[in-house]
Formats: structure tokens, sequence, C-alpha cells
């Protein structure tokens, strides 16, 4: 077990880490004590359960959780295990349920978690039910529909956990018309033999997609690789807190022409243009469409990629899953059908895209089995990141700037014992 | 015109022709897969269960005849990175059955079994397979592929040969 500061300085160093840190069983347990039990972790959309007694299976770190719509409307975020003998108590992955009854010896729970009811209950004598309720996550929180749970009682609330990085999400829903998204089109389950860490840096990694995504940028005309270029002025960017942002704005800016970050045209989408043009009034409407919405990791596991989101869930030490769906915005069904379908082409375990990336985490797995005397070094672009005028750090498009503002908050959090 | 043959010679015929589109896919043999495909092809992976609608939930291969040329072309440039070194791959097509003969089109149902051996490891996919087949001469193209992955609700491994 790591314990003393000494050891993370061997560990971790502003421009440069140990493969230790992604192979390490022991490392991932603390991992989860420190920051996935522990920190704010995004669980699930709102839009996923939008009536009373709606639910669905969703996780943090390792535990099972049900995310549920009571009648009152309050999501909560139970775990999913039955408090008799600890079976899991809903094996269904969603649906609407008043109550959730046990298979193994039918003790029965309301979808705010309450213990309604035991089978042959006069084999209980002065039972208090109210001992007995499923465990909460003891603090959720929304913001945009986005929905988090902490394990912590208590500490930073969620607006303070997202600071400068809300702002990417306030983005994000402007993109609808009414200034919501919506998560309805099923999520792709892509499984990969890697930390979860390499996909949380990658995330924000700019300096990769010329490389490892050559092959469909030579033969698919999307406009993406030159984001992405030595040339590019698109920006990386550390909010703090873990939360970092490839910054494309610059780049469509200079672009000056609406939805190009998108890869289309107005002429393609025009019933969505005259409904932004409505919701916002012509000039609002055209920067939100020359801006685009936001490529930005909230730290530890949810991304927002242009047009579609990511959610990582942590497995095992070498075991992780990539959960994916495309972004759905509120009163924009032309663009939706455009966002699936691009979402289908370069995400999930076939895709253009994601599949190379895979294969990536999977290799520079295999990578760090080798020998720890090397680090691995995260030093690009140190020399030339500088803060912008919110105060938060920036570097070129291609430089480690996310990756370093991942790993401060990281030693933060794991040097934190209680 | 169409020879009158018997539903022996068209099923063992149909059954040549799957095993065919099997062995480019094993091979890699990405050209001579691609030109099996009609010019209104639909290639199909479903997600989270067999008959969701893909008009609206998310699939794990849904393309059209441009897409399934863009996915030929990709592995073709030889810097598809999980497809280099590209997966040995073996499978075995059974179960084939004629389901419906709509004029010049086959509706063909098949169960495979492919055994991937990649860099990361060794996976066995199995899958439901419904072939839309149109007759073309003397041959067939392929109209709509659907492959429905027994393991489709699950969170899976990269899936980049041609399944």
């Amino acid at each position: 077990m790591i314990a003393r500061i000494a050891e993370w300085d061997e560990l971790i160093r502003s421009d440069r880490v140990r493969g230790r840190l992604y192979r390490d069983p022991a490392v991932f347990r603390l991992e989860l004590e420190r920051i996935w039990y522990r920190t704010w972790v995004y669980v699930g959309h709102e839009s996923e359960i939008p009536k009373p007694h709606d639910f669905v299976r969703k996780s943090i770190g390792l535990q099972p959780i049900l995310m549920t719509r009571a009648q009152d409307g309050r999501v909560h975020l139970l775990l999913n295990r039955c408090t008799h003998r600890g079976n899991q108590l809903c094996a269904k992955e969603q649906g609407n349920a008043i109550h959730f009854t046990c298979p193994f010896h039918a003790w029965n729970f309301s979808s705010d978690g309450r213990l309604v009811g035991t089978a042959f209950p006069d084999g209980y004598e002065g039972l208090n039910k109210d001992e007995h309720g499923l465990g909460q996550v003891p603090r959720v929180a929304s913001y945009k529909g986005f929905v988090f749970g902490s394990f912590a009682p208590d500490g930073p609330s969620l607006e303070e956990h997202l600071g400068g990085a809300a702002e990417t999400l306030d983005r994000l829903v402007m993109t609808s018309p009414e200034g919501e998204i919506e998560v309805t089109a099923g999520f792709l389950k892509h499984r990969v033999k890697a930390n979860w860490k390499f996909i949380l840096e990658n995330e924000t990694d700019g300096y990769h997609p010329a490389f490892v995504h050559s092959s469909i940028f030579s033969v698919a005309d999307s406009g993406i690789g030159s984001l992405y270029g030595a040339k590019s002025t698109a920006l990386t960017r550390d909010y703090g807190n873990g939360h970092t942002e490839l910054d494309l704005r610059p780049e469509f800016r200079k672009r000056d022409a609406p939805l190009s970050w998108f890869g289309t045209t107005p002429e393609r989408l025009p019933d969505y243009v005259a409904t932004m043009n409505k919701a916002y009034g012509d000039a609002r409407a055209r920067e939100i469409m020359i801006d685009g919405t936001p490529h930005v990791m909230i730290f530890p596991n949810l991304f927002i990629a242009e047009i579609q989101m990511f959610v990582i869930e942590p497995l095992g030490v070498e075991d992780s899953v990539q959960h994916v769906t495309a972004l759905q915005f509120k009163g924009a069904p032309d663009l939706n059908r455009r966002m699936r379908q691009q979402t289908m082409g370069s995400v999930g375990p076939a895709g253009f895209l994601l599949a190379d990336d895979s294969e990536m985490y999977e290799r520079t797995q295999r990578g760090v089995q080798a020998s720890d005397t090397d680090w691995i070094y995260l030093g690009r672009g140190e020399h030339r990141e500088r803060r912008d005028s919110d105060g938060f750090l920036t570097g070129h498009a291609t430089d480690e700037v996310p990756s370093r503002g991942i790993w401060r908050h990281y030693r933060t959090l794991m040097e934190q014992s209680a | 015109m169409m020879q009158v043959e018997s539903k022996a010679d068209l099923v063992h015929e149909i059954s040549q022709f799957l095993f065919r589109e099997a062995r480019y896919a094993d091979d890699h043999r990405y050209e001579e897969w691609e030109a099996l495909w009609a010019d209104d092809g639909v290639y199909w992976i479903p997600a989270n269960g067999d008959d969701i609608d893909p008009d609206r939930q998310m699939s794990i291969i849904y393309d059209n005849r441009s897409r399934i040329g863009l996915r030929v072309r990709q592995l073709m440039t030889g810097k598809r990175h999980t497809q280099e070194p590209q997966s040995r791959l073996r499978r075995i097509v059974g179960d084939i059955e004629l389901l419906k003969v709509e004029g010049r089109e086959f509706h063909v149902a098949c169960n495979t079994m492919i055994f991937e051996s990649a860099l990361r490891g060794d996976i066995i996919w199995a899958s439901r397979n419904q072939f839309v087949l149109r007759r073309d001469g003397d041959d067939f193209k392929i109209a709509r592929k659907k492959v429905a992955l027994v393991n489709n609700g699950k969170a899976i491994f990269t899936l980049s040969f041609l399944v």
C-alpha cells in the first residue's frame, strides 16, 4: 500500500508518472476508496428515467447502483443489493417499477428505497423496517440533467467540484433550441483490457489523432484531422479538479461557418436552424452554431465528445468499459438523426475511431508491464502553457496540459487518507 | 431468365455463396468481400437486443452501402491499427435455412461461430445471421446482412474484422 507522500514523489511528478499506476492492483484498490467511493462520479442522465418509478441499472466504481425516480419525482441512487441477504435485487437493465421484489426471499422495496414488506412477516418480531431500507448513495446532485453521486457524506458540492467545467455543460445544452439534452438512443458498451486512466487521459489528448486516426482521416473527408495538426489554433485546457478540455472553438470561429463543427451546413438542417434562430435570435444562434458543442472530460468518468457522450466504468485494474451514446438535443430531430448516424460510424467496438483508440489503450497496458525504471513522459508543451483570462492553464491543441492536470488532481485525491 | 432449379440445388447454391462470403471475411480479402454487396446493401449489427429500431437506437454497425465501402477502404489503408496485425480468423457457418423467396430475393438465416485470435487474446463470437440475397446472373448480391451477436447486450471487446 502506498501511504507516504515521499512515495508519491516516486510515482507522480509534474511532467511524468510511473507505469505501475496503471497495473498495480493495490493502486486500483486505493483508487476505489479515494476516488470512486469519495469524489463526485457521473452516474446517469435524468432523461433516462423521465417518469415516476422509472429505473435504470448503473454503477459507481465496482458498486451496482439503481438510479430511480420516486413517486415525488426525486432521483435516488440506490445500492442494488437486498438488505436481507445481499442478493442482487434488480436484474433488469431498465424499466418502470413501483416496487422491487427480491427473488431470493421476496423482500419488497419502494422506488425510493424503503423496505415495504417482508414475506411471512410473523417470523420477524419488532423488525424496524426503517433500518432495513436499501443503501443509498449519500449525496446525489444533478447539473443540467447530469446526475452525479458521491459516497462521501460531506465534501465539496457538485458545483464546487465541477468548477469552471460547469460552463462547458452550459454550452452543451445550448445546442438544443430548448436548452436540454436527452439520453435516449441506448448505449454501446465497449470493453477494453486496459486501465481506466488510459481512457481518461486520451479523451482530451490532441496529440494522438493525427497518428491513431490517420486511416480514417485519409479515406473520409471529415474535417476533423486539421483540428489536431501542428498548426491548429485549438487549445487544451485544465479546469482544475481533474476536468480537462480540448477547446476547438478557435478553429471553428476561424471557419466562421455555422454547423461546420458537425461537418454539415445550415442548408442540410433547415428545421434545426429555424428553431435555433427562433429560440436564441439569429445573431446568438449563429454564434452557438459556429462554436459547436464542447470536447470535455469531467473527472473521473464523463466525457462529452461533441456529438456523443462516454461514461468510463472500471471493472478491474486492467479491465474497463466505455459506454457511449449519441447526444440527443431536445427539439432538434433532424440534428439528432445525423448525431446517431455519425456516432454509430465513429465509436463503439467497430467504430472507425474508437476501435483504434481502444487498440492503443490495450497496447499501452501491455507496454507498462515493462520495468518501472522508465517514466511515462507527459512534458509536451510545458514550456508554452499559460493562464487564460479565466485563470485556467491552457496550451496548444497537441500539448499534454490535460494529462498533467489530471495527474495533479489525482495525486491530491490519492494523498488524502480520510 | 432464371433457370428453374430444385430447392435442394438452390439451398446448395446459397450455401456455397455464404461459405465464400465467410472465407473472404476470414482471409481479409476486402475487395472481393465488398464486391459481394448490392448497390443498396445494408450491413447491420444491432446492440442491446436483436430487434431494436436501428433508426432510433445505437447499433454496433449500421452501414449503408457507401459506409460499407468506407469501412473496407479504412481497412485497406494499412493503418487501421486494430487490424494491424490482422486478426487470425476461422468461422463455421451452419444451420442454413432458406426462409422465404420474394421474386429475385432470397431470405436466408444461418448460425455462425467465429474464432478470433488477435493481440488482445482469443475470442469466440457467436451470432444468428440473416441475409437477403438478390439473384445477380448466376450469382447473388447481398442486399442485407444482419448479425445478431449472442452477447450484444453486454460489453464486448473491439470488433474490427469483417464479421
